[in-house]
């Protein structure tokens, strides 16, 4: 039978250590609402997603009071936006009406975020895809909940470099629009390559062809948690710091399992998978920078930071893979600068440049997060921050993904502020030489020599 | 039978037990094991109980323990046992 010290444990750290499941996500496909009509389309998906996520809040915080654990997010992706509005999406605008049903949608069902506003273009655009993401900037500037994603590579694919450059002056066109609100758009606007179909956490999230008609995900966290455990081993050898960390991560992914299983009885929807992710949140104590230094960096960018993230990501992953009976997503470590006050830290006393984040997210899940530039970077400029981060997933067979935020009117040394979960970022130097002459070029790198299994 | 684990913390006083056990029988909520100790002055208690014939919904009976704990000066917690065993039991 459970012991009062197993109980204070567990309390422990959700109360003094932020152990929270970070996300349920409702993942629903919206194959069956395609209608050529834009009127009907809209209805469908209206109809569709209210009647499936009516009870997707009250069930969330109703396990989040029986069983004494936060939930901090409930929310919805949906199937990519390109493919459904595909008959009935004759031009960006018609795109736009989508982006607004899902906004109304995400606000009547209560959610904070809806993910989805997607086009999957890693070998080609369809007219469809080209006009969807055409219509991003505007989409996410009249909308507030919905988050949009492109995926422009895979590794079975290679990178399709159209894409990338008209990425580049997507996230900046996107940044103009909402200039007013420190180009905030831009923080729900992922590129990637090789993208999840079940990632359950947002900006990044849709509900892939592949998965099934609605599906929970749930999304764990618990950087804190980690960071406590590690301060009780501060002078041990890294066998026995790997253990700790594998420890750690088996009781937190268990809590996600639990809370996953319980919504999908409770809501009567199939359990999908869970996400084992660090994902940090700007309040104190709740940081993966802080791991990073508890293990024994000065600051995050220090010589060495690349091998503390490659040994925390792998054995978060090793403890958490026997937790759960699926695991998918993203899973590993979250290293966005803005959600992160140990990043903000790092990036404020100069230990941190994009740079060293580069080489960060070769060893992580996922890739440049939440970072802000000055807002007369060249989207020639945006496209090369993009083309490196996707070969990097390329050629690594994992997904990497570019968040950036080039804030229209600031620069270097200046603060943006986003608030709430997405929170505060110093702006930092990008490197200005120009790649517009390989960015110009036009077409596809091909697929690189080890995704030929067959 | 589905059972909750009650916990109690909080500066000890006199009568804590009591007010607890009167409201959990007052609910119809069968109590199965107890444990308490006091750490530096800390009251520090566990309960685990069966709340299958309590007539409130386990949401309810929760937040009625919070209130009593305001009311007595401790911090009162039911959550489903579930959670202690996923993360503690393979």
């Amino acid at each position: 039978m459970i012991n009062i010290f197993e109980v204070n444990e567990t309390n422990k750290m959700i109360e003094q250590e932020n152990l929270d499941v970070r996300t349920i996500t409702l993942g629903i496909s919206l194959l069956d609402c395609i209608d050529s009509d834009l009127d009907r389309l809209n209805k469908n998906i209206y109809t569709k997603i209210t009647t499936l996520a009516k009870n997707l809040v009250s069930t969330g915080n109703e396990i989040e009071k029986e069983f004494g654990i936060p939930i901090v997010n409930k929310r919805i992706s949906v199937t990519p936006i390109a493919l459904i509005g595909g008959s009935a999406c004759k031009e960006p605008g018609d795109f736009v009406t989508i982006a607004k049903t899902l906004d109304q949608v995400a606000k009547e069902v209560g959610v904070n975020f809806i993910g989805g506003y997607s086009a999957l273009v890693s070998k080609g655009m369809t007219k469809a895809d080209e006009n969807l993401i055409k219509s991003i900037p505007k989409a996410l500037s009249v909308t507030e909940r919905v988050c949009s994603s492109v995926n422009v590579g895979s590794t079975k694919t290679g990178l399709n470099m159209d894409a990338v450059k008209l990425m580049g002056e997507i996230v900046l066109k996107t940044a103009e629009y909402t200039k007013e609100a420190d180009s905030l758009g831009c923080a729900k606007l992922v590129v990637f390559c090789n993208a999840p179909d079940d990632n359950p956490f947002m900006a990044g999230a849709f509900h892939g062809v592949t998965e099934a008609d609605a599906i929970i995900n749930v999304g764990v966290s618990g950087p804190g948690v980690v960071r406590t455990a590690l301060t009780k081993v501060r002078d041990a050898n890294f066998e026995v710091l790997c253990e700790t960390i594998k420890k750690t991560a088996f009781k937190v992914t268990r809590v996600g399992q639990l809370v996953a299983r319980e919504a999908s009885k409770r809501m009567g929807i199939p359990f999908g998978i869970v996400d084992l992710s660090l994902a940090p949140t700007p309040a104190i104590g709740d940081s993966v920078a802080d791991i990073l230094q508890e293990i024994g960096l000065e600051r995050v960018g220090a010589p060495g930071t690349t091998a503390a993230l490659a040994l925390l990501n792998d054995q978060v992953k090793k403890g958490g893979v026997m937790a759960s009976s699926y695991v998918g997503g993203l899973s590993g470590a979250f290293i966005p600068v803005s959600e992160d006050q140990g990043m903000i830290d790092a990036v404020t006393a100069g230990a941190l440049t994009i740079e060293k984040l580069e080489a960060m997210t070769c060893v992580c899940s996922v890739g440049l997060d939440m970072i802000a530039i000055p807002g007369n970077t060249n989207a020639s400029t945006i496209a090369g921050i993009i083309a490196d981060e996707a070969a990097i997933g390329m050629i690594n067979q994992k997904t990497t993904a570019v968040r950036v935020i080039p804030v229209i009117g600031k620069g270097v040394g200046e603060t943006v502020e986003f608030g709430g979960l997405l929170g505060y970022a110093p702006i930092m130097p990008v490197n200005n030489f120009s790649c517009e002459a390989f960015v110009n070029r036009g077409g596809r790198i091909p697929a690189p020599i080890h995704s030929f299994k067959n | 039978m589905k059972k909750s684990i009650i916990t109690v913390v909080g500066k000890d006083t006199v009568g804590i037990i009591a007010k607890v056990c009167t409201y959990l029988a007052q609910n119809n909520i069968n109590i199965l094991d107890i444990s308490q100790t006091i750490v530096s002055g800390y009251f520090n208690m566990m309960m685990i109980v069966d709340a299958t014939a309590a007539g409130k919904q386990t949401g309810k009976v929760a937040d009625e323990l919070v209130a009593l704990g305001e009311e007595i000066g401790v911090q009162i917690k039911m959550q489903q046992e579930d959670i202690f065993n996923s993360m503690h039991r393979i």
